[in-house]
């Protein structure tokens, strides 16, 4: 944080809080759409942009500091510019003067400070006081833009901004298409235009103003509040809101929004490199806001010369590299082999910088658009400026390859473009959408985007038809898509993404009540002071609403996904034990909450009261302590629980079940032996490797053998269980017939110690196979084998974990048995949810039992067809178990993903016959529970195993009013048993603020974890409601949310703005992702096995999860060096290159998507193949190549892999296989086959929605 | 045909038949009158090394509902090729292949000495032996380690192509699958849960029982060359050579039962589910075939179906006072479900042997029946670790004469009778085959109203006692010099797997109680009568009341003495009994006395053990029983048998005392110093020495043949263990009469008990007495 150089950093770090503030996005009279929406993007970006940009002179000077004045690092700083550039062009012409060196090398500092004081740096020095909030704002955005860059860390920043930029200008632009288009739109962008030129001069010299003005914007957009006191703030509203209000107002707002913008680019021109650099994030942001605004324009190529004339044009360049770099990378992929032409031609264009800035400024625009119909050349022309910068800012290098290519197109735009300004704020718009057209440029998409975009600047400013121009020339899509909103106007994923990692550079400290952390997608360090950290417990609301009218009133859930277990990285320590002898943990004698560091010492320390009843308790004896002078006890920070967030007590025996302490733990494997497992392959297979996972028991101390006792049965309709006594020269097989009544037959000698047993267990697990390889029984059962597992546990005394290999229905004759239901013309239809719901309640109740004994179930299935997994789900589902699924299981394809999940499986840290119990400050209270457990209250949660990977979320509800002193508080405490058996307490306490203003709330949501609460709402929901009732009931709650904001928090405006949250700008992208899920908007290849099977998946999903899941991860592979990550694209076709290669990853799957038109040396570096047509689709692994970039490559794979709790298979799908189409139903923007609304219609609807409620 | 005495004796030897009465009275009333009835004991296996089975088939009387076998007694035309029965007086064609017979050269049924036949039927394919070892595995390590080598050894004792099978229970019950490769397989049955012969049959995957037992045989032993692992059916039953390594392996490893038990609990025992998983396994592969089941117990059944006592130690299993006072919960459901059992292995011709050692109870009170009614053995002793076991059940596999096991399996006995004879019932190891008939009484004595009774297992010492009624009326008497007739044809399986059919007829002659009685009373076989009357008495106190019992046979031996004593009336010093009769009071003396009637000292369980062996011995065993055997040594001349009385027991003795189930050799109090002083060693003693040795010798004689092993005892005078002589001995001295004590005449024996003096007393005062 000491970082802040200058006054504007401190100043920006203000904006940065509120910077989560909340985009507004209007969309104007929306062709497509029969009303006009004006789409205005409050985002901060915007006014970060300005801000930034304004910073951007502060930051100069602190960046050059920081940068120790690398000229590169000013390239990278243009990067970045570039990035927002979406805004960046714009910005990149201001930049461009700051892009003299300094700002680079700013960057890469800069960001880290950035990170830190990203905010504050924005919003410091040029809103300073003003802007502060639209830091905020911003910083998300930013965040977002920086993801694209965001791989590198410097560049991120930088392109951070940009992006947010770009987002804000997305979604500028997609409102502004949408509005554009129409009257509206033309007034409005002419306006912008014009006053963009004078905004620039504005900017530059008033930048200042511009933040201010921002500000307001920001105020709007829930940054609002933190800037209220500035001006700039609503300045920032302005510009963005103002912008698209103006759009729709006539010239005024308009000009003032165009102003603004221009202002903040010009700003950020002037001062933008350095800001880039440094606040990159933030003034990126500022400049951005224009930026998409241009971006519309961007097809104007207008706002390029201006631009151009504008030094700016290697910063936009650089903004562009970054900025479009992940559009770009799509893009130019396709078209050049771009890496090598890229990076050559970047090089080569280096000199072209001069030549660049104008290039650039097209190119960032024109790049999205013409890198489909731009020629490489144009692109490298472009590059070249890029690369000059790029290469400069390492980290962006993929991005400069894009922004390049973007230049390149860019240019041709500009030359579209008359006007300059317009370019600006087109170009920052259109820098985003450049990188989108960009994309688009090779889709038909894309061009639509771009189009709209165009358009609606277009409109504004120039015809919109003239803008497309530039980009129909490209594609002629770009008409059509007039009428659409630009995909890229809206609020993009990715750019939030980059913004929050562009953000985060130093560890995030959890002493700060109500502070929300970064996103599950950036990685971070956390420091435990005092609440839990992020990775265990995340909520939706890090201000809670005082009262229940307030939370009624904004429809905003109120809950927290807790996962008591989750592993921690290894920088982090691990949750400190805490002994407090034999009378076991302190706690409050009416409510029972643990000793945390909420509790109130009084009486000199004789006692405390609790914070969660109020209750006094006395100190007993032993833990007595004197108070400080504070009130706090002298050894406040000698004890865990007194200083930490999270920590965990040693139970003792009146924690255990019958007052015992609790035995070992012991792991049974269970394993299916009829026809279809033996053929399979799966009977050997797992035999195999159980013998090696035996060694790998789960261990607390890592020196000593694990104390987990195993034991083996195999089944078909019968049960066979082994005797692998030590004392035995062969095992001994155990048959049990009586499947009615099930029972262990053996005790001793069935659980055993791995290391006594070892040589019989290795000769049973020989054997079995073979024993089993000519038998002809097809029929199982399954109820009776979880029984025996169950009652094996029941007779050593212990709780343990079953692993059930299993294939097949049911249907042998035994409890448990199963009918096949499926039905396919039940679906869609009131029965529907029958199906979700066991068919037999026999389940259930074993479910129960096994979890008193504390029985985990996980259950691997194999099927071959309906194998009814909500039934066979039940029990791993309460009793806290997985249940994975290979379908059409084939030895040679699935070996590696099922051995993969199973050594994890069986390896992962888990608790045993665990109880969760969630305790909570007066007047709020824990009312339901989302995950896989069981309760037989309404409190307590049961676990019969508990793993690092299983997340709870908990709902909360108001029972009283909240105090905004005191805030609220929760406890979260499991009681489960190590894996060494020893009896533990884990507690996580978390404090979160509370707030009497809507605003506040708004501005610190998460997303991400509203998502994850939405979504298992949902998925329960469907269990008694029909479908489509549950996804109406989505849709509503998310308009609601939405519609209470815009009338309770953003600053007035057209009823046809749409205006989003800064937090949760995405929520309707992510909410349209959860609706057409498979779950809950089936395909019609979808079984319904698939998805029980994801319901049940994703019951137990944390954040991170549930957020890949519904939003996969793509990422451009065009360009691989260094460490950093390619920044990835959006999920859509449009930003496909044909001739690029993508990597997809939903947390469940992995797809190397390789575009038809692919490069050969990126084939033979991948493939090892020259041809396209040679490489085989059916590869799960990609062939070991000598060669840095599939040696890169395959390390990302298995970081990805590494990052997951299930391994994720790889398929190669190649363009226009037939195998594409599983992939395009992970692009979760684009129409689904199954009906679900594209993003871009989804926004519309929910635009519409909005304004019936708010009507 | 000297005296009765001969004649009894050659009878017995040539058709193991021993009758109470010789001369039979004529009429119905007479017959009753004579207060023992026409009975006899019939050993149906008795070896004769002298009797060649013929290789051919019977020739049976063509009357339906006759079927008598072609004998000695029967009338034969020999010119017209045509036979009468002597049963039912049909004319019967001899069958073709007889054509060739005249007086010269007749059929070996046709001669007299051949009143005992055996044929071999060749019909139909042999059936292996089956040999299925159910073992209780709740045994101290030692007792099962001792166990384990027993079965060890048995395997080498089996003929190869026996099948065996393994069942090992303990809280759970396993049945072995004997397969030559792979891992030890067995299927497993939870021990608290009462299945269906049809739901075993399932879960053990016999869902398609064999048709017969031939047909499964067939299966296993025809197609040796199948591979088992192509043979779909577990492999619970297998020929000893196959997987003779296996199975010894199998049974090296087994481990006592692996469940934890608590303290103050007894072990879970399963035995009625491991019988009923045998039973049921044996049922659905080989019904009507030979088979054995042997089960090895430690302990007594404590949970499931047939449990005996719960697992509690501080609960006590069941003694006859608890019986008495209807305080033993489990006894009467036990006891059901084990006769359910054992009537269904019956009825497969299967026999169940226990084989229990323990030093508490084990629960043989409520599974007797599985022995009683399918021939099996039952062997009581305290541990698998002793001799008494271990050679018991190594003689379970003696063989005779012509190497073969000296038993049998399957048997089915059928009595036919002469007209003026009906047959009451069987009292032995049988069950009734409910075969009515016109030679069935409609008063039932023993197992009755049926001509045919089961034995599942015989060996040749395998004894019944038939009792028969004389249904001839008063006014219809038999021509002077009749017979009556009555022929035992019993079917089995021999050990060498064919089928055999033994013909006995015998016939004796009708006398006229009137004018005859002398002569039926020198008739009476009075070691015969006193066996059949005291198994009679047995076969009661299994239904009745201990005193009942007792009060019963009391008044069947006054009416006895009343019959045929000769005496004043009112004058008990009068009273004479003749010499046939002699003996036969203090037969009955010492039967009141034997743990066959008292329980008292004994539990429920012995008291079981006991009855069975009684009611299956044959005569001489019986009288042992009854009235144990008691020899003396002494320097004074060679060893005598002494009066069983506590006059015998001197200081300067060794006495040698066989019970049949003890072998007890007393050193009077002399002896005993000498004996601990050494002298033994001392060469001027050899004497001495081979006085101590004579007894140990003549016992070890003994031991050699008896089965089961007799409890073997060597005591002393003053000796903790010389209880066992102390409570045979009759007491004729005691602390209450006076007169004795102290004296050198013998030693008193501390009891209560009346001595015979006294109950001889009693006897001849309410024989003679008029209102009596």
């Amino acid at each position: 944080m000491s970082v802040c150089e200058t006054e504007g950093l401190v100043k920006h770090r203000p904006l940065g809080s509120s910077t989560r503030t909340a985009d507004t996005l209007t969309l104007l009279s929306y062709p497509g759409f029969r009303d006009e929406l004006k789409m205005n993007v409050n985002q901060h970006t915007p006014l970060a942009a300005p801000y930034g940009q304004p910073q951007p002179g502060y930051v100069q000077p602190g960046y050059a500091p920081l940068d120790g004045g690398y000229p590169t690092s000013y390239m990278p700083y243009h990067g970045p510019a570039p990035a927002y550039q979406h805004g960046a062009p714009q910005q990149g012409p201001a930049r461009g003067p700051p892009s003299s060196a300094p700002p680079p090398v700013a960057t890469g500092q800069p960001y880290n400070q950035y990170n830190q004081s990203q905010g504050d740096m924005q919003n410091g020095p040029p809103p300073m006081t003003q802007e502060p909030p639209r830091p905020a704002a911003s910083q998300p955005y930013n965040s977002g833009a920086a993801t694209l860059p965001g791989h590198q860390p410097s560049y991120p920043q930088h392109y951070g901004h940009p992006s947010t930029m770009q987002q804000v200008t997305n979604q500028m632009t997609g409102m502004q298409i949408n509005s554009g288009p129409p009257t509206a739109a033309g007034p409005g962008y002419a306006p912008p235009y014009s006053s963009q030129p004078p905004v620039s001069s504005a900017y530059s010299a008033a930048p200042p103003p511009s933040y201010t003005q921002a500000p307001p914007p920001a105020v709007s957009s829930g940054s609002v509040q933190m800037a209220p006191p500035s001006v700039p703030p609503a300045s920032q509203q302005q510009y963005y809101g103002g912008p698209p209000p103006q759009a729709f107002n006539p010239s005024l707002p308009p000009t003032t929004s165009q102003q603004q913008f221009t202002s903040a680019p010009p700003t950020s021109c002037q001062q933008p490199l350095p800001p880039s650099s440094y606040s990159s994030p933030m003034p990126p942001p500022s400049q951005a806001p224009p930026p998409l605004v241009s971006q519309p324009q961007q097809p104007f190529p207008p706002p390029q010369p201006a631009y151009s004339s504008a030094p700016p044009p290697p910063d936009s360049q650089a903004a562009f590299t970054s900025g479009p770099p992940p559009g770009a990378q799509v893009s130019f992929p396709p078209r050049a082999p771009p890496p090598s032409s890229l990076a050559g031609s970047f090089p080569p264009p280096g000199p072209p910088p001069s030549s660049a800035p104008s290039s650039q400024y097209p190119g960032s625009i024109s790049p999205h658009q013409r890198p489909l119909p731009s020629h490489p050349s144009p692109y490298h022309s472009g590059p070249p400026p890029p690369r000059a910068q790029m290469p400069p800012t390492s980290m962006a290098q993929s991005n400069h390859l894009p922004p390049g290519p973007q230049g390149q197109q860019q240019p041709p735009l500009q030359p579209g473009m008359s006007a300059g300004y317009p370019a600006q704020q087109n170009g920052a718009f259109g820098q985003v959408r450049g990188p989108q057209p960009g994309y688009a440029g090779p889709y038909p998409g894309q061009p639509n985007y771009g189009a709209p975009a165009p358009a609606a600047p277009a409109q504004k400013r120039l015809d919109p038809d003239a803008i497309p121009s530039p980009q129909s020339s490209d594609m002629p899509a770009v008409q059509k898509s007039r009428h659409r909103i630009d995909p890229d106007a809206i609020p993009s994923p990715i750019q939030v993404i980059e913004d929050d990692k562009a953000k985060v550079n130093e560890p995030f400290t959890t002493g700060v009540r109500g502070q929300a952390p970064p996103l599950v997608t950036t990685s971070f360090q956390v420091k435990d002071q005092g609440n839990a950290s992020p990775r265990f417990v995340r909520c939706t609301a890090y201000n809670m609403p005082c009262t229940s009218d307030m939370a009624k009133q904004s429809q905003v859930p109120l809950a927290a996904v807790i996962k008591p277990l989750a592993t921690l990285p290894p920088d982090e320590a691990p949750p400190y034990l805490v002994d407090h002898g034999e009378s076991g943990p302190i706690r409050c004698n009416r409510c029972k909450a643990y000793m945390c560091p909420y509790m109130q010492f009084i009486e000199g320390g004789r006692r405390f009261q609790c914070a969660f009843c109020s209750c006094v308790t006395e100190v007993p004896p032993h833990y007595f302590q004197h108070l400080d002078h504070t009130g706090k006890r002298v050894d406040c920070y000698e004890r865990p629980e007194l200083s930490l967030g999270s920590y965990e007590f040693l139970a003792t025996v009146d924690y255990c079940k019958n007052n015992k302490l609790p035995q070992p733990p012991a792991f049974i494997f269970l394993i299916d032996v009829s026809y279809n497992a033996v053929k399979s392959g799966l009977v050997s297979i797992v035999c195999q490797e159980l013998k090696i996972l035996l060694d790998n028991l789960p261990r607390e101390n890592p020196e000593a053998d694990s104390v987990v006792r195993v034991g083996f049965v195999t089944y078909n309709k019968v049960l066979h269980f082994y005797n692998v006594k030590a004392s035995l020269a062969q095992p001994q097989m155990l048959v049990v017939s009586d499947v009615a009544d099930m029972f262990v037959p053996l005790l001793d000698g069935f659980l055993v110690n791995v290391a006594e047993s070892r040589l019989v267990i290795e000769s049973l697990l020989d054997q079995i196979p073979e024993m089993f390889a000519d038998t002809r029984e097809t029929e199982t059962v399954f109820g009776p084998v979880i029984q025996a597992g169950l009652e094996a546990l029941k007779a050593a005394d212990c709780a343990g974990k079953l692993f059930v290999f299993h294939t097949s229905l049911p249907i042998a004759e035994a409890p448990g048995k199963l009918k096949n239901r499926e039905d396919k013309k039940l679906v869609g239809t009131d029965k529907e949810k029958s199906l979700f719901q066991p068919q037999v309640s026999f389940y259930n109740t074993l479910a129960k039992e096994c979890v008193a004994q504390g029985c985990c179930v996980d259950l691997f299935l194999f099927p071959n067809q309906y194998v009814d997994i909500a039934t066979l789900g039940v029990v791993p589902v309460s009793t806290g178990g997985s249940v994975y699924k290979y379908t059409y299981f084939q030895a040679q394809s699935d070996q590696e993903r099922f051995l993969n999940d199973l050594r994890r499986d069986v390896q992962k840290p888990v608790g045993f016959d665990a109880v969760m119990r969630v305790r909570t400050s007066t007047g709020i209270r824990a009312t339901d529970f989302y995950g896989s457990f069981f309760m037989s209250n309404t409190t307590d949660v049961e676990l019969a195993g508990l793993d690092c990977d299983k997340a709870v979320t908990v709902e909360f509800k108001h029972d009283d009013k909240l105090s905004e002193e005191t805030g609220a508080l929760m406890q979260c405490a499991v009681l489960y048993t190590t894996c060494s058996g020893q009896r533990r307490l884990r507690v996580h306490n978390m404090a979160v603020n509370c707030c009497s203003q809507l605003a506040d709330l708004y501005r610190n949501c998460e997303t991400d974890t509203i998502i994850n609460f939405l979504s298992k709402y949902a998925l329960r929901g469907i269990l008694n409601n029909h479908t489509k009732a549950v996804r109406d009931t989505l849709i509503n709650q998310c308009a609601q949310i939405l519609a209470c904001y815009r009338k309770n928090c953003a600053s007035p405006s057209s009823a046809g703005q749409l205006i989003l949250p800064e937090c949760m700008k995405l929520l309707p992208v992510y909410l349209n992702c959860v609706l057409k899920s498979d779950v809950l908007l089936p395909g019609a290849d979808i079984s319904l096995d698939d998805r029980a099977y994801l319901r049940q998946l994703i019951s137990c999903m944390d954040v991170s999860d549930t957020h890949v899941f519904f939003y996969p991860r793509l990422l451009p592979l065009m360009k691989l060096e260094g460490d950093s990550l390619p920044v990835a694209v959006r999920a859509s076709e449009e930003r496909l290159s044909k001739g690029g290669v993508y990597l997809m990853e939903t947390g469940l799957h992995l797809f190397l998507w390789v575009g038809a038109s692919v490069q050969q040396e990126l084939l033979l570096n991948i493939f090892g193949t020259p041809s396209f047509s040679q490489i085989d689709s059916a590869m799960t692994n990609l062939p070991v190549l000598d060669n840095p970039f599939s040696k890169r490559l395959r390390e990302l794979i298995d970081s990805f892999r590494a990052q997951r709790s299930r391994y994720m298979k790889l398929m190669v799908v190649k363009q226009e296989d037939r195998a594409e189409l599983v992939f395009k139903h992970f692009l979760v923007e684009d129409k689904s086959s199954s009906g679900g609304a594209s993003y871009v219609d989804f926004l519309c609807h929910m635009h519409k929605e909005i304004r019936q409620l708010l009507s | 045909m000297s005296t009765y005495q001969e004649f009894i004796q050659q009878n017995e030897d040539r058709d193991g038949v021993r009758f109470s009465w010789n001369l039979w009275p004529s009429s119905r009333l007479e017959a009753t009158r004579l207060v023992v009835p026409v009975s006899c004991l019939f050993t149906p296996l008795k070896e004769r090394p002298d009797l060649p089975p013929v290789q051919y088939e019977p020739v049976l009387c063509s009357r339906a509902n006759c079927k008598a076998v072609l004998n000695p007694l029967c009338q034969v035309d020999f010119r017209a090729k045509i036979w009468a029965c002597n049963f039912c007086f049909q004319r019967n064609p001899f069958p073709p292949s007889y054509a060739g017979i005249s007086e010269a050269n007749q059929p070996a049924e046709l001669m007299p000495q051949f009143s005992t036949i055996e044929y071999i039927v060749q019909r139909g394919t042999p059936a292996p032996l089956i040999f299925l070892y159910v073992v209780d595995t709740c045994l101290e390590e030692e007792d099962l380690q001792a166990l384990k080598e027993s079965l060890q050894m048995s395997l080498s004792l089996l003929p190869p192509n026996a099948l065996v099978g393994l069942i090992t229970f303990g809280r759970m019950v396993q049945v072995h699958e004997l397969s030559c490769e792979g891992i030890a397989k067995s299927y497993v049955f939870r021990g608290t849960k009462d299945l269906s012969a049809k739901q075993i049959q399932e879960m053990l995957g016999l869902s398609k029982p064999m048709a017969s037992g031939q047909q499964a045989f067939c299966r296993y032993d025809h197609v040796p060359h199948v591979h088992p692992a192509l043979e779909n059916d577990p492999l619970f039953l297998q020929p000893v050579h196959r997987v003779d390594m296996n199975l010894t392996d199998l049974l090296g490893e087994l481990q006592r039962d692996p469940w934890p038990v608590p303290q103050g609990k007894r072990p879970l025992r399963s035995t009625g589910v491991a019988l009923s998983v045998a039973v049921g396994l044996l049922e659905g592969t080989f019904p009507n075939t030979g088979a054995r089941v042997m089960l090895f117990i430690g302990g007594p059944p404590t949970q499931g179906p047939g449990m005996v006592v719960g697992d509690e130690l501080k609960t006590p299993i069941r003694s006859w006072h608890d019986i008495q006072k209807d305080n033993a919960r489990h006894l009467k459901k036990a006891t059901k479900y084990y006769e359910a059992l054992a009537n269904r292995s019956a009825v497969n011709g299967h026999s169940i042997d226990i084989y229990a050692c323990a030093l508490d109870q084990t629960g043989l009170l409520e599974m007797k029946c599985l022995s009683n009614l399918t021939g099996g053995h039952i062997v009581m002793g305290d541990s698998f670790n002793t001799s008494l076991f271990k050679q018991t059940f190594q003689r379970v596999f003696s063989k005779d004469y012509n190497g073969d096991f000296r038993m049998a399996f399957g048997g089915v006995l059928e009595v036919k009778t002469s007209r003026e004879l009906k047959v009451c019932g069987a009292i032995g190891p049988c069950v009734s085959l409910n075969a009515k008939g016109s030679s069935v009484s409609e008063n039932e004595m023993g197992v009755g109203g049926t001509s045919q009774w089961k034995v599942c297992s015989l060996n040749p010492s395998t004894t019944l006692g038939l009792y028969f009624e004389v249904v001839n009326q008063h006014n219809a008497p038999v021509p002077q010099g009749g017979r009556g007739a009555v022929q035992f044809v019993t079917q089995y399986q021999h050990s060498n797997t064919q089928r055999r059919i033994r013909v006995t007829t015998i016939a004796r002659n009708w006398a006229d109680a009137q004018s005859q009685i002398q002569h039926i009373e020198s008739s009476f076989d009075q070691e015969a009568a006193a066996v059949l009357m005291a198994r009679l008495g047995v076969f009661r106190a299994e239904s009745e009341e201990g005193p009942d019992v007792l009060r019963w046979l009391d008044r069947q031996l006054i009416r006895l003495c009343q019959k045929f004593g000769q005496f004043n009336k009112d004058d008990p010093t009068s009273f004479k009994l003749s010499e046939s009769l002699s003996l036969y009071p203090q037969f009955m003396f010492h039967m009141r006395r034997s743990p066959f009637l008292q329980v008292f000292n004994n539990s429920p369980d012995e008291s079981s053990y006991y009855r069975h062996h009684f009611v299956r011995q044959d005569l001489t065993q019986s009288l042992i029983m009854i009235q144990p055997i008691l020899y003396s040594y002494s320097f004074y001349g060679p060893p005598e048998p002494v009066l069983l009385d506590s006059s015998s027991i001197l200081p300067d003795r060794i006495l040698l005392m066989d019970t049949f189930f003890q072998l007890v050799i007393f050193h009077g109090e002399t002896i005993a110093q000498w004996r601990k002083a050494g002298y033994q060693e001392m060469a001027e003693y050899e004497n001495f020495k081979q006085l101590l040795q004579a007894p140990l010798d003549d016992a070890q004689e003994i031991l050699q043949t008896r089965f089961p092993m007799p409890r073997y005892v060597d005591t002393e005078h003053g000796g903790s263990q010389a209880r066992f002589l102390l409570s045979k001995v009759n007491p004729s001295q005691t602390h209450n009469n006076l007169y004795a004590w102290g004296q050198e005449t013998g030693a008193p024996i501390l009891t209560d008990d009346v001595s015979l003096q006294v109950f001889m007393d009693h006897l001849k005062k309410l024989a003679v007495s008029s209102s009596a």
